[in-house]
């Protein structure tokens, strides 16, 4: 099952290649700038939520209008948050990397056509 | 609960179990052997199709009748729930999906192993794997058994266990002849009966209060017997310190825990490409987001409708909240809606667990086969063929499961969910960001990261409360309690990330640069996908 470690594959070379060339550090640097802000404000956003419901109920209990209170709108703007970057992350993928992506997913392909140890 | 509802609820039951095998027998005709076939369903599903099975992976009837539950019992504290099983499908559509479509082929460990050592990885890795698959099946087994002790009123004992052999047997059928052909469909098919379900109860919920959402939570606090309180989080969580820490453990483990689940991961093969594979996540979003805001509508109607105080005198976990709301809606106990609505649940509950365990022996029979056995098995000895053994495997899962599913009978089901969601977590998530995001990850940080998360979490809960040293532990007898919480989260999964940066760094061998530019390259473009 273990690839050998004997002289790494010309494929390997591809690989190491297209990742340093211009057109790949680009689309994963728009990737990782959108994903890394993106997931630290949810997660940092979602567990200041579980913490304050769990150490400051009275914050949480202060009421808005009617029957609505703080804890109410903090949840349910926990619903809405996740659907408004669900909705923002898709439009980022599909205007700004889905392109760039395709083209180098063939050019790469076309280059380890024919390698060692590359896909056919 | 009258002969009625029960031969009606059966009736209903046997509907559901004559489809799904039919749809068995239908995916499983002449198509034998192939494992692009058996693992991922030939990878041609359509993103809602995909979406629609994914939202049936996840909605199991813990949420369905657990988390409205919760709510009816303690109002606001249930709701946290539904908050973090969802947004930790941000992680999973940011972080997860497509990477893991582009450079895996079946398994959670594909995707680490081809950057590493495979053996070493493949066996660590498909160790915890098949521990949170089978912890999760044992929770879905636990709770078809008590649902219909709860719902078809037998007398305890008998009923349950037959049930959990049944639900046992049905699953390994369904998995073992029809693949994820079969399982994906029974999946869509739960999907649509469980959301048509839902919907049809939050219609009547409303419908009840004239669509005025502020008297029907005012309504819920007035018959909760806890005023304004039940509005706001407190009631469960809000007690000493160590059950606000206890929550904020089950917190973390719920948003991390979903990316690491091996059967949501092995969802996303069975799509042609990693663009399909974000469209069915964003299906599925939508699908569970709109599915837990109805929850919340059925848990506060149940308190508003059949009172916080009945529901507990029903079932002290508050399990049969939504069965008690629909006989109210459908006209009481005694009248005929109310009997068919009632039913109309009950069914609904049974074809969300089938349709649950059957994703999850599935995972688990690909990751025993394909990555255990393909690891361990004897170079010089037959090879048999892979599919052969993950067919075998789901029967051997299905007997552990309905063994560990008997002995488990009293255990709390949300536990046992909220445990398989800490392993997951601790063990999965760790080794597989790493793996995706960290050039210079190696093969001792993967196997450390995997064994530093999955034991400390399952030495943690051996040590907890929910094992020794209280009343409603599962031996009251002895004590060995030395761990406060009953999630491990906390701890472990901090555990998990660190021993993988400590194996990492401690590593006598270099990183492989080319495996990483391979790993990288191909998580991004697409690029020698199959």
């Amino acid at each position: 099952m273990e690839v050998p470690d004997a002289a790494p594959p010309a494929a390997a070379d591809v690989y190491l290649e297209v990742q340093r060339s211009a057109a790949f550090q680009e689309v994963r640097s728009r990737y990782r700038r959108f994903v890394l802000p993106a997931a630290a404000g949810f997660l940092s956003w979602y567990f200041a939520y579980v913490v304050t419901a769990t150490t400051a109920p009275d914050l949480m209990a202060r009421p808005v209008a009617g029957a609505v209170n703080v804890a109410m709108l903090a949840g349910l703007g926990q619903f809405l948050t996740t659907f408004l970057l669900t909705w923002a992350y898709t439009r980022h993928a599909r205007l700004r990397r889905d392109r760039a992506a395709l083209e180098l997913r063939w050019d790469t392909q076309e280059l380890t056509r024919g390698t060692k140890g590359g896909v056919a | 609960m009258t002969q009625d509802h029960r031969a009606l609820a059966l009736l209903l039951f046997s509907a559901f179990v004559a489809v799904t095998l039919a749809i068995t027998t239908w995916a499983g005709r002449n198509r034998r052997g192939s494992a692009e076939e058996f693992y991922a369903g030939g990878r041609l599903f359509s993103p809602m199709e995909n979406g629609f099975a994914i939202a049936g992976d996840y909605m199991s009837a813990a949420s369905f009748l657990g988390i409205s539950g919760l709510i009816a019992l303690y109002g606001y504290d249930g709701m946290l729930y539904s908050v973090g099983f969802l947004v930790a499908w941000l992680v999973v559509l940011f972080l997860v999906a497509e990477l893991v479509r582009n450079c895996g082929r079946f398994t959670l460990a594909d995707v680490v192993a081809a950057r590493m050592r495979e053996r070493p990885v493949r066996i660590a890795v498909g160790t915890s794997s098949v521990t949170v698959s089978v912890l999760y099946l044992v929770a879905q087994m636990v709770g078809a058994g008590t649902l219909v002790a709860l719902l078809l009123g037998g007398d305890g004992g008998a009923a349950q266990a037959w049930t959990v052999i049944g639900v046992g047997a049905l699953m390994v059928i369904y998995v073992s002849f029809g693949g994820m052909r079969a399982t994906t469909w029974i999946q869509i098919v739960k999907s649509v009966l469980l959301l048509g379900g839902t919907i049809a109860l939050k219609v009547l919920v409303l419908l009840r209060f004239h669509g005025d959402i502020d008297r029907l939570l005012l309504s819920a606090a007035g018959h909760s017997g806890h005023g304004q309180a039940f509005l706001a989080p407190g009631l469960r969580y809000g007690g000493d310190w160590t059950s606000r820490f206890d929550f904020i453990s089950l917190g973390l483990a719920l948003v991390l825990g979903t990316a690491g689940l091996p059967h949501i991961l092995s969802r996303f093969y069975t799509v042609p490409t990693a663009r399909a594979a974000r469209r069915s996540v964003v299906w599925a979003i939508g699908l569970i987001g709109g599915f837990y805001l109805m929850t919340i509508v059925l848990g506060f109607g149940a308190a508003a409708i059949v009172g916080t105080a009945e529901v507990r005198a029903s079932n002290a976990a508050g399990n049969t909240a939504v069965p008690l709301l629909a006989l109210d809606l459908g006209g009481g106990a005694d009248s005929t809606g109310g009997a068919v609505l009632f039913a109309v649940v009950a069914a609904v509950a049974f074809a969300t667990i089938l349709a649950v365990v059957a994703g999850i022996t599935l995972a688990s029979s690909a990751s025993v086969a394909h990555d255990l056995y393909a690891s361990l098995r004897r170079r010089r000895g037959k090879a048999r063929s892979e599919v052969t053994v993950a067919r075998l495997a789901a029967v051997g899962i299905g007997v552990v499961a309905i063994g560990l599913g008997l002995l488990a009978r009293d255990l709390n089901v949300a536990f046992l969910v909220g445990l398989a969601f800490a392993v997951a977590a601790s063990a999965n998530l760790p080794v597989l960001l790493y793996s995706l995001f960290w050039r210079d990850f190696t093969t001792r940080g993967a196997v450390w990261s995997v064994y530093g998360g999955l034991v400390p979490a399952m030495v943690l809960v051996a040590l907890s409360p929910v094992v020794s040293g209280g009343p409603q532990s599962l031996f009251p007898g002895v004590d060995f309690q030395y761990f406060p919480l009953d999630n491990p989260g906390i701890v472990s999964i901090p555990l998990g990330f660190v021993a993988g940066w400590l194996g990492t760094v401690t590593s006598p061998e270099a990183p492989d640069e080319a495996k990483h530019a391979e790993t990288e390259v191909r998580s991004l473009t697409g690029a020698g996908a199959v």
